[in-house]
């Protein structure tokens, strides 16, 4: 038999995720949607210099309900990028890589993005 | 590159069912990956119900049961049953662990148990671990010094010496660590796994191993040791309770230090 003919074991759909694999792919996916967040931005500025008319019309739409839930969820991954960025610095220095620890961290990073967004929009509103 | 879906040949199917022999009553659920190379049939996972009360405690007393009792043609690795050979490494639960030292009432409902992950798979529980091996020899791991040893003695080390290498020359290279990892799983033709890189580590810090900066040399790809991209579940699932994260933190350490 070829051994290429052998079949895949299975992986990502049996594996039991710990916190800290769900903490890291977070930390992609939150640097990917900002990247798409940095767009809106980019998007928003053009709309302020072609002045109050194009303004207005940006504004309304970021100010709808699906508008505010894509803000909260862009000011989320922000929060969260950042907390899970500084976790990595510290890795980055051997500190914090005990099982217990980085275990603790990983609910730490989620708990603080939560805190800090919510903060974020009580200090706006 | 990330492939998330599992080749056509690899998809599960539906398998058979075994009812308990004699129903004592305590009776439980054992779901196992099976796959027979002679068929040509897609892998399946049969479920197996056991007597517990003529049960051994631990997954791999179980498997044996079912080999001895229901289908003596089920496959798998095992040989010291005491967590010092590394044989019996398989996903438990959804977590990688040796099936003689993880106890049938550590896992709550039906006890899962499936290949390591993403490996070929020769039969049943046994995946080919030809890369993980060739992995391990690519890091050269013996002792490489030219200075040559005293005449009259061996090459002593202090104590706290050895204690640097006491934690990551425990590595069974069971592969459990490797094979949690979803970089490994994406670039295991490129990425080393954890099991490679601990033992590398290992390396590094021997003090009377003196090809340290060739050790760095081969290390510092982005491929090899940089596709760590610090996940952790080596470190969550090692059957020894080893940290190769830890390890991999503290050789890209290394590399950073003799740069600056």
């Amino acid at each position: 038999m070829n051994n290429n003919d052998r079949p895949l074991s299975p992986h990502i759909s049996i594996y039991r995720w710990p916190v800290t694999m769900v903490s890291s792919i977070l930390h992609r996916a939150t640097g990917i949607a900002m990247a798409a967040g940095f767009a809106l931005l980019v998007f928003w500025l053009a709309n302020t210099a072609n002045g109050p008319g194009a303004y207005a019309a940006l504004a309304a739409v970021m100010g709808s309900t699906v508008g505010r839930i894509l803000l909260v969820g862009w000011s989320w991954a922000f929060f969260y990028h950042l907390a899970n960025g500084i976790r990595h610095l510290v890795w980055d220095t051997g500190r914090g890589l005990e099982k217990g620890q980085a275990t603790a961290s990983a609910w730490f990073v989620i708990a603080a993005s939560v805190v800090l967004t919510a903060v974020f929009w009580m200090v706006l509103s | 590159m990330a492939e998330f879906r599992l080749p056509k040949n690899s998809r599960i199917t539906r398998g058979k069912h075994f009812d308990a022999a004699n129903g004592s009553g305590n009776t439980r659920t054992f779901a196992v990956y099976r796959y027979d190379p002679s068929t040509g049939e897609n892998p399946r996972v049969d479920t197996y119900e056991l007597d517990m009360d003529s049960c051994g405690p631990m997954v791999l007393d179980a498997l044996i049961k079912i080999k001895n009792e229901i289908d003596p043609t089920l496959t798998f690795r095992r040989s010291c049953r005491e967590g010092i050979c590394g044989s019996c490494a398989m996903n438990i639960d959804g977590g990688n662990t040796l099936a003689c030292t993880r106890a049938n009432d550590e896992v709550s409902g039906d006890v899962k148990i499936y290949p390591l992950p993403h490996m070929p798979v020769v039969k049943d529980l046994v995946t080919d671990l030809t890369n993980f091996y060739a992995q391990y020899a690519s890091i050269k791991p013996w002792l490489q010094a030219r200075t040559p040893p005293p005449p009259d003695s061996e090459r002593l080390q202090s104590k706290e010496d050895q204690e640097l290498i006491n934690e990551p020359s425990a590595c069974i290279l069971c592969a459990c660590c490797s094979t949690s990892c979803p970089s490994y799983w994406w670039n295991s033709d490129r990425y080393l796994g954890p099991a490679a890189l601990l033992a590398a580590y290992r390396w590094l810090v021997d003090t009377r191993d003196e090809a340290t900066g060739e050790r760095l040399d081969e290390l510092e790809d982005p491929f090899r040791l940089y596709r760590c991209h610090t996940i952790m579940n080596c470190t969550q699932t090692c059957p020894k309770n080893l940290n190769p994260a830890l390890a991999i933190a503290e050789t890209k350490k290394m590399l950073a230090a003799r740069k600056y």
